[in-house]
């Protein structure tokens, strides 16, 4: 245990009923029920919280960021895509 | 041993029980094993802190003479103080440090609960709000026990160690004097006997669970709640008001 760090979760807080659960950082911890836990001790302690999820970091599929060019670029000059590259004609309501 | 009298030095006991347990923990500050853990313990601590305010500020409303938290806490030589001896063991290692959370905690929660029902209204308040931070604790306490006993042979036979070790402490819970009777009688508040009971199949379903063996029954220490305490409380009292001993009336 002395040499050897436990495994890292991820800590996503939901701030209260209605919203999404969002990314608040990560704790260490050996298992899954002490992950909450810290996550709660670490996480929550000036009421920020009314729901938490633990992951483990090694179980979440991230993009690789050498990719990043083919993955995001192409979408930079599709400004078409954005609904404020469209007129709106005169006359029209309710849109 | 009037109403009031009762009612004050029960008041006074639970004050003292969370916060030399709050000083015991503080002892650990910064030692933590992990930051996580670290936190914990931090929160702990405070969590006990807040609790002894709570008590002492209502202890010094139902006696009526003016005094304040920080002159229960801070300017009462340790032959006034009334913890159980439980709470006063020295931290020892990190699985001392969670047996000891954890019997006492499993007593502390069903005292809580009682006393949350009982018919002194603030008292009921305070009880209530102090039995969720306790249950939490207990949560923590009794999942550490449980890893660390069902863990390796070393974790294994260093818990079973602190549990042999810190057993003899625990008789004292349950042996109750007129203070108790009287808050049974005069409010309605914690039958022992029936506390004793709970508390005895609550703590054996988790050491089973963790796999370590009840220790035999055997002699018990007591006195601390006669004021009468072991050696080492003098020096966490001496630690503990220092610098109200130093400088009467600082602040901050």
């Amino acid at each position: 245990m002395t040499d050897k760090s436990w495994p890292l979760y991820e800590v996503f807080i939901r701030a209260k009923s209605g919203l999404s659960h969002r990314h608040a950082g990560s704790v260490h911890a050996a298992d899954d029920e002490m992950a909450l836990n810290h996550a709660r001790d670490v996480y929550t302690r000036r009421n920020e919280g009314v729901s938490i999820w633990v992951v483990k970091s090694s179980e979440i599929i991230a993009s690789d960021p050498a990719e990043s060019a083919a993955l995001f670029e192409p979408a930079k000059d599709k400004i078409y895509r954005h609904p404020t590259f469209y007129e709106i004609p005169e006359g029209v309501e309710n849109l | 041993m009037n109403n009031e009298q009762a009612l004050f030095r029960y008041v006074v006991r639970l004050g003292d029980n969370a916060l030399v347990l709050a000083q015991r923990l503080i002892e650990i500050v910064a030692d933590g094993p992990e930051l996580e853990e670290e936190l914990a313990n931090a929160n702990f601590s405070l969590d006990y802190l807040g609790q002894a305010r709570m008590f002492y500020s209502y202890a010094g409303e139902i006696e009526g003479e003016g005094r304040m938290e920080d002159d229960f806490a801070f300017r009462r030589p340790d032959r006034e103080f009334e913890n159980v001896l439980l709470v006063e063991q020295p931290n020892g290692h990190f699985g001392d440090v969670i047996v000891r959370s954890v019997l006492f905690d499993v007593f502390y929660l069903l005292q809580l609960e009682a006393l949350s029902e009982c018919s002194d209204q603030r008292l009921a308040e305070i009880s209530l709000k102090t039995a969720k931070e306790i249950r939490y604790h207990l949560r923590y306490g009794s999942q550490w026990l449980i890893r660390l006993g069902d863990g390796t042979e070393e974790s294994h036979g260093r818990v079973q160690d602190s549990l042999d070790k810190l057993w003899r402490f625990t008789g004292e819970l349950f042996s109750g004097d007129e203070t108790d009777e009287w808050v049974l009688a005069g409010i309605a508040g914690p039958d022992l006997g029936e506390l004793q009971v709970a508390w005895t199949s609550a703590v054996a379903a988790i050491v089973e669970e963790a796999t370590l063996a009840l220790p035999e029954d055997q002699w018990m220490a007591g006195g601390g709640r006669d004021g009468r305490h072991s050696e080492d409380f003098g020096y966490l009292i001496a630690d503990m008001q220092q610098l109200q001993r130093a400088y009467p009336g600082l602040n901050w």
